[in-house]
């Protein structure tokens, strides 16, 4: 009684646990990717359509890679998601955003990079991968303790 | 340790622009102190999820973020939460001025 008690606690812990693992999604494959191209590979965007609409803000010259501001938005019309790679960083990609109805595609964030390296903003558009790609160069590199 | 947040939301140019700021180590796996870093956040506007990020320990330390929502009024309710690899979270909210 008391076991069946026990099993009965414990399958419904897990259905109570499953939909917040399911809610806290994290691209292992993706993330995980020690090139830009696995990255991409793993972003299901293995060859995206270079495109002007994808605007990046972010400076030349970033003096600290500890700290490199980085705008990106995208005016191609049904951008979903955006996804920043730093092509030199040991795992290039360092984030993904999904825009729901309701947000515009854009966002501003701090990276880290521990060279100079080409930064590849990726845009999803009705199911399409569209990329855009700056340099910035960094003095001094952020990836040490 | 992961400590408070901050945010400001405000109207600019007829949408919502949210300006958050999370207190967090940020570490990465070369570090003395190990893979540390958020992994998951999500903005909701009224309660409706409009932002839904993945991040990696590429994101600086005490990261800040700056999202657009579509249109917006004051006192809409913003909302911004965040979930780490070693399974700490928070959020805050707040209203739009």
């Amino acid at each position: 009684m008391i076991k069946n008690r026990r099993t009965l606690l414990a399958v419904l812990g897990m259905l109570l646990l499953k939909p917040f693992a399911a809610l806290a999604a994290w691209n292992e494959q993706a993330f995980g990717a020690k090139t830009a191209a696995d990255a991409l590979s793993g972003l299901g965007a293995p060859s995206p359509a270079p495109s002007k609409d994808i605007v990046i803000d972010a400076p030349q010259i970033a003096e600290n890679g500890a700290v490199v501001p980085i705008e990106v938005m995208s005016n191609i019309p049904g951008t979903t998601s955006i996804a920043v790679v730093i092509e030199k960083n040991p795992f290039p990609l360092a984030g993904k955003f999904d825009f729901k109805d309701g947000a515009l595609p854009f966002v501003k964030l701090n990276v880290k990079m521990g060279e100079t390296s080409d930064v590849r903003v990726l845009a999803m558009a009705g199911g399409k991968p569209f990329v855009a790609t700056r340099e910035i160069k960094v003095t001094i590199g952020g990836c040490g303790g | 340790m992961a400590g408070p947040m901050k945010m400001r939301a405000t109207l600019a140019g007829g949408n919502t622009e949210v300006r958050v700021l999370m207190s967090h180590p940020m570490t990465t796996a070369q570090m003395k102190e190990g893979l540390h870093h958020i992994r998951n956040v999500v903005v909701k506007q009224n309660g409706k999820t409009v932002v839904e990020a993945e991040i990696s320990q590429a994101v600086s330390r005490n990261p800040v973020f700056s999202f657009r929502l579509k249109g917006g009024a004051k006192g809409d309710k913003i909302e911004v939460s965040w979930l780490d690899n070693k399974g700490e979270s928070n959020k805050i909210e707040t209203a739009v001025a």
